[in-house]
């Protein structure tokens, strides 16, 4: 592959809520037995790109402890490898990474150091299956500067939250609004970009002299009408999970036979990290309808429509409804959870109610555990 | 491990020496369970979802501290071969020891396959001299337990034996179904015997041993033309002839020997328990495995699973009850699976009745296909593997849709509707259409 990875993982969102409290959001479980990250980490080890730079910093634990190994993705390899940079005090800098340009430009080195022609640049809380090289024979093909990958999003979805882009007829990108208000299209940047290196160390190098940090508003859409900028749109599954309902109908789009079917069936596999987990069990008074279970699970009792990550405890007589239940939680006898998200490493105490009335609801308790 | 100095090829250099370091007799075909073992090894038969039953000796070594494990393979070995790869799983990965796959191969001169089981120890003589051990323990990988070897090497040393033979109490009045050892209160061992009728002690020998080094090779090196070489015939009386130290290691934990269709479909069964006797889901002493399937498993809709295990990745749209389903499965819509063993990647088809059946990895049962039907009949090729009231299907078999299969039958390879006359295998019947004859 012609091309070097980069993983914009650093970053946090007030919309997450509690959830991103504990970790970034490229460390939030997702589908089960995943991580966010794995999806675009396997995507570039699906794409035969040899080496990925990880850049963190928000709450970076337990993302750092996900990555503690290259293996997974089979990035231990002598050429190339993954490597995981967090912002450093050193001789002539001792900011934390002031926005995306900046988190690049501090590893600068990094990127002139390696001798691939081309990065791409993606962040860590997007859930999608992509073969890069796709993009990049695209990118070459349309003789683009850079190239920033799309999706049209569906009527009367919000795209406020995203970069919201207009392209002409030849797919070029007239028009480049970083989060409007009101916005005059449906299509929206993926945050997935490939350019040239040397291209990205000149753009990196001249924005930091003007003190520019960010690589949308100080790169992106200052060179739009200097640079040829492409967009390539993706039209398979994507999804962002940064804010707390995205997150929870993420999760609960696995329960739909094409994602399920895309994601756990179809070539190239997500890798993850393995965690020796025993199979999930089902004593009796269980009844589990229309949900997803992982790994190390027990249940004793109803579940209906719901994710249940890996190692999650349900005790007797419990009803679990349309909820996403995060890693290693333990649920009392006679609980009942709708319409929730369950924090990871939680205890929930017998004989307790918890439900989302509008919207999700997420429940972080700091119950002592008390097993067996 | 420790550094040491030797004098070998008589210069004196420093060697890296483990304390103890682990032999595990992986080639036997493990005959008693019929088609599963067609084309693999025993050793590599699934176990309890999506474990192999190499599994449980491996994670108790790299749990027990033993970082060098040599397996010897013969039988079937492919399997095997993939599932240990370098030993990633167990974190056998290492830069000094670690796991080495040991099969047999050809010499100068007496090359020869492993003809028993010190016989195959004693063709690796040059693999366990290379790690300079003190003592050698020898394991066998069809039983599934967990157990501390550290705890019987401190035994060993404690007793100043030579050799150490662990043993579980069994129940006296079916003593006579094992080998016997008979100890003195010091535990040190008097005399053996061998399924004996009226047994004097009820400490079966479990086929574990641990070895002092230097004990080991001189008796493997004395018996080296003894045909079909074996540690419980040959070297364990040699040693005990000879006069030296033999110690028996009491172990009361689980230990459930998985050689016969019946003892595996059992053990599987026990898993299920409300709180197993042997427990899978405790933090300490975790048992691994190579898990090529991650995503998590569907219930759907539809589906009513109870007191079951469910490997991951699969897609239950029937019923299941008092089952061990393996990895990657796929139950179709109004299928029952009742007292079963459904390894990885099998599907089941839509409306089929599956009732006490172990179906091994890859197979394809039919729409309203319908096992274990009929009342019970001896098994027509060999009673005493067939029996239990079992349907054994091998792995990679095709059951044409609709048919029924009676108790006791074993069926392997691809079969079509024209091979069940009637649409029917009766009780005790069996159905082989692979080259393997078992």
């Amino acid at each position: 592959m012609k091309a070097i990875g980069i993983i914009l993982a650093g970053g946090n969102n007030s919309r997450m809520q509690e959830l991103s409290k504990k970790r970034a959001i490229a460390a939030m479980p997702v589908g089960g037995s995943y991580r966010s990250i794995d999806f675009v980490l396997s995507n570039m080890s699906n794409s035969r790109i040899q080496t990925v730079a990880v850049l963190t910093q928000y709450s970076a634990r337990s993302l750092n402890e996900h990555l503690s190994s290259s293996k997974w993705w089979d990035f231990g390899r002598k050429q190339g490898g993954l490597y995981v940079f967090n912002p450093t005090v050193t001789a002539d800098n001792s900011w934390w990474y002031r926005g995306t340009a900046d988190a690049m430009y501090q590893n600068i080195s990094f990127l002139k150091k390696r001798h691939e022609p081309y990065v791409i640049i993606t962040s860590g809380d997007c859930i999608y299956k992509m073969d890069y090289n796709r993009v990049l024979d695209y990118h070459i093909g349309k003789k683009a500067d850079i190239t920033v990958v799309c999706k049209d999003m569906g009527e009367g979805e919000d795209v406020s939250r995203f970069g919201v882009i207009r392209m002409n007829e030849d797919a070029k990108i007239v028009e480049f609004e970083e989060k409007p208000m009101v916005s005059q299209s449906g299509t929206i940047s993926t945050g997935i970009y490939i350019l040239r290196r040397r291209q990205l160390i000149e753009m990196l190098e001249r924005s930091a002299e003007e003190d520019r940090w960010d690589f949308v508003t100080d790169i992106l859409i200052r060179y739009k009408n200097m640079k040829r900028i492409y967009g390539y749109k993706i039209k398979e599954y994507w999804s962002n999970i940064a804010t707390a309902e995205s997150y929870f109908q993420t999760n609960i789009d696995f329960l739909k036979p094409d994602v399920r079917k895309y994601f756990f069936r179809d070539e190239p596999k997500i890798c993850s990290k393995v965690d020796d987990l025993p199979p999930a069990k089902y004593n009796a008074g269980s009844d589990v309808r229309n949900s997803l279970v992982a790994s190390g699970c027990i249940i004793n009792s109803k579940v209906e429509d719901s994710v249940l990550f890996k190692k999650v405890f349900v005790g007797k007589n419990c009803v679990i409804r349309n909820s996403v239940i995060l890693n290693d939680v333990y649920i009392g006898d006679n609980t009942h959870i709708e319409n929730c998200i369950v924090e990871s490493r939680n205890t929930l105490k017998a004989n307790t109610y918890y439900c989302g009335s509008d919207g999700i609801r997420i429940v972080s308790e700091n119950n002592e555990r008390y097993m067996l | 491990m420790r550094v040491a100095r030797t004098n070998k090829r008589r210069e004196v250099k420093d060697v890296i020496r483990k304390e103890m370091i682990a032999m595990l007799l992986a080639g036997g075909q493990g005959s008693r369970l019929g088609v599963l073992t067609a084309g693999v090894a025993k050793p590599a038969v699934a176990f309890g979802g999506k474990y192999r039953i190499i599994d449980f000796p491996l994670s108790n070594c790299i749990n027990s501290g033993i970082d060098t494990v040599g397996v010897l393979t013969q039988y079937q070995p492919l399997r095997l071969n993939t599932h240990i790869g370098i030993g990633i799983p167990w974190d056998l990965d290492r830069n000094n020891g670690g796991v080495t796959i040991l099969p047999p191969y050809e010499k100068s001169d007496n090359s020869e396959w492993y003809t028993g089981t010190a016989n195959a120890v004693f063709q690796n003589m040059t693999y366990m001299e290379s790690h300079h051990p003190e003592y050698v323990l020898i394991l066998s990988g069809d039983h599934i337990y967990k157990m501390d070897y550290g705890t019987m090497l401190e035994f060993h040393k404690r007793q100043k034996a030579d050799v150490t033979i662990a043993t579980m109490p069994v129940p006296m009045e079916e003593a006579g179904r094992f080998g016997i050892v008979v100890t003195d209160e010091n535990r040190r061992i008097e005399a053996f015997e061998e399924k004996p009728k009226e047994p004097r002690s009820n400490l079966a020998s479990m086929g574990i041993y641990i070895f002092t080094w230097e004990v080991l090779k001189e008796a493997l090196y004395t018996l080296r033309d003894q045909s079909g070489c074996d540690f419980g015939r040959h070297i364990i009386p040699y040693c005990h002839e000879k006069g030296l130290v033999l110690s028996a290691y009491e172990y009361n934990g689980y230990w459930k020997d998985v050689g016969t269709l019946g003892s595996y479909w059992e053990a599987n069964m026990e898993l299920v328990d409300l709180i197993p006797e042997f427990n899978l889901y405790e933090e300490y002493w975790k048992i691994y495995t190579r898990s090529d399937v991650i995503e998590p498993q569907y219930l759907a809709a539809g589906s009513v699973v109870e007191k079951s295990i469910i490997g991951e990745g699969c897609e239950i749209y029937g019923e299941v009850s008092h089952s061990v389903i393996g990895s990657g499965v796929c139950i179709g819509e109004g299928a029952v699976v009742r007292d079963s063993i459904i390894m990885k990647d099998t599907c089941i088809g839509e409306g089929a009745r599956v009732e006490k059946a172990i179906i091994a990895e890859g197979c394809s049962i039919g729409k309203n296909v319908s096992l274990g039907a009929f009342a019970e009949a001896p098994n027509c090729l060999n009673a005493s593997i067939y029996s239990f009231g079992l349907v054994t299907i091998g792995e990679d078999s095709v059951i044409p849709d609709g048919v029924a299969v009676g108790k006791n039958t074993a069926i392997s390879g691809v079969t079509a509707r024209d091979d069940y006359p009637e649409g029917i295998l009766k009780s005790g019947g069996v159905l082989i259409k692979a080259g393997d004859i078992v």
